[in-house]
């Protein structure tokens, strides 16, 4: 029995070894990206990943999550690399030593979009009394309840506003923007997205723009290295490589004309080397 | 429903022009599935032939594990299967982490149950006094577990049915573990996911609409051959 059970162990070290003989070679290549839905629904990645593997020579690896859980899996050491939205978190491991050389990348804004109808009245207004309007008339809002990026800021705005949001007009989807959208769609409730996602996705749903241009709802991304003196598997070169991929002024050129020429309208605005 | 008669008519294209990236990702679909499948396969025939025909102290309870493994959540397998093998975890050296090899062994881990559950009933159902019979005919060991294999020869070929329909739709563990990165890890499950959530829904039926048809010829395909053994 025993040596039985040793012939089964070296079975699966063995078939462990065979599968992992692509991935050895690629350990030095790999740099893993994580990042926010927006970067990936909005099509961004899609456009500047084979620029970047072209350039370098790396290959980028994008795990697609909410702001939040990239940033936990930068505390984890388990990415190189970090592009994210969520400047508070941000400063956080950055103070922890978690982050390192975290620059600006670009913006866009978030919007407050909900149906046409405007059932809470309130296009236009300051985007704290908006969110007061909603939650007095108790009409239905979307949240992304995943502490992404967008859902901290759409906390804070709940702050400023001094409600703790609750209650049966008050639902979180847990998922990405993009799935979030959909069900604000499909239930005709509010939400606040950024902009990027919501024109990419707009043809196919019916929620209209209420409100934009507020100062408070500014949308920054940086992007930053994960410390590779804090996390000996970091791969350093590799995310330096894409933070200087980043910032660099071809990559901001793409930036600055991607889906103009599909949605009218540039989906982010490059900001590399401004001052905050 | 305009939208999905526009989501059938863009797989009928995407199927006819071989628009090579979802010609790639299906063929990875097949691949991971189809990989995990016969890795269980190899694990759980014989696994389930000792646990129905052994006897050993603390042998219902196993049972009662794989039985319960049958219903594995697949997020729960992706989970664990993470723990394991990012860079940090106990298997971080192997570098597996978002690669096709990372979500063969989370399937694996999803359809090795399923397979070992069907194999040890179907090896159960068999005339006890069926293998005595073939014990006494002086058989060994290994040549009893032939025959014993072409008795339950049927109800085998559903466990790979069941085993393979279970990891080709299953889309929380190879999203963790995989990552659905573009060109590597992107299978058609991950990727109608994203379809949805990006807004693309005539993709997205497209996609949905070659899984099934995907599954429906290898399942198909089973079908046949086990239906020939039954002839025979």
């Amino acid at each position: 029995m025993f040596t039985k059970n040793r012939l089964w162990v070296i079975m699966l070290i063995v078939l462990m070894v065979m599968l992992s003989a692509s991935g050895c070679t690629r350990a030095n290549q790999e740099v893993i990206l994580a990042t926010t839905t927006s970067t990936t629904d909005s099509g961004l990645l899609d456009v500047l990943k084979p620029e970047f593997d072209k350039q370098t020579g790396y290959d980028l690896t994008i795990v697609s999550v909410g702001s939040g859980a990239a940033i936990a899996m930068g505390e984890k050491g388990e990415a190189d690399a970090l592009l994210v939205h969520s400047p508070k978190d941000e400063q956080r491991i950055e103070d922890a030593g978690v982050a390192v050389s975290r620059q600006i990348v670009m913006h866009n804004d978030f919007v407050l979009v909900g149906p046409a109808d405007d059932p809470a009245g309130i296009k236009d207004k300051p985007v704290a009394e908006a969110f007061k309007a909603i939650a007095e008339k108790q009409a239905l809002f979307l949240s992304r309840g995943d502490e992404s990026g967008t859902h901290k800021k759409e906390l804070g705005i709940w702050e400023k506003a001094g409600i703790t949001p609750a209650g049966e007009w008050y639902q979180e989807t847990g998922t990405g923007m993009g799935a979030t959208l959909n069900v604000a769609a499909e239930k005709k409730g509010y939400t606040l997205t950024d902009r990027a996602t919501y024109l990419a996705l707009q043809e196919n749903m019916d929620l209209q723009i209420l409100l934009e241009g507020d100062q408070e709802l500014l949308n920054i991304y940086h992007v930053m290295q994960v410390n590779p003196e804090k996390f000996a598997k970091v791969n350093a070169k590799g995310g330096k490589a894409f933070v200087d991929f980043m910032v660099a002024p071809e990559t901001q050129e793409i930036i600055k004309t991607f889906g103009a020429d599909k949605y009218g309208q540039p989906l982010f605005f490059p900001d590399a080397g401004k001052e905050e | 429903m305009e939208s999905v008669w526009k989501g059938i008519q863009e797989a009928v294209r995407l199927l006819l022009t071989g628009d090579p990236e979802v010609l790639r990702i299906t063929l990875l679909t097949l691949k991971v599935s189809g990989t995990a499948t016969l890795i269980s396969l190899v694990m759980g025939i014989p696994l389930g032939a000792f646990l129905a025909l052994g006897r050993f102290p603390g042998r219902r309870f196993l049972m009662s594990l794989v039985n319960t493994g049958m219903g594995m959540p697949p997020v729960v397998a992706g989970l664990w299967v993470t723990l394991f093998m990012w860079r940090n975890g106990p298997l971080g050296f192997f570098h597996l982490m978002y690669t096709p090899a990372a979500m063969i062994i989370a399937q694996s881990v999803i359809a090795a149950p399923i397979i070992t559950g069907i194999s040890a009933a179907a090896f159960q159902q068999v005339n006890g006094r069926l293998r005595l019979q073939i014990l006494a005919l002086g058989a060994s060991k290994l040549q009893t577990g032939l025959l014993l294999l072409r008795e339950v020869r049927l109800p085998l070929m559903a466990a790979v049915m069941a085993g393979f329909g279970g990891v080709i739709s299953e889309v929380g563990a190879s999203t963790m573990v995989g990552g659905n990165v573009l060109g590597r890890t992107r299978v058609l499950t991950t990727a109608t996911v994203m379809e949805v959530s990006k807004g693309n829904y005539d993709i997205a039926i497209a996609l949905s609409v070659i899984l099934m048809v995907l599954a429906y010829g290898v399942t198909l395909t089973l079908t046949i051959l086990q239906q020939r053994g039954n002839r025979t």
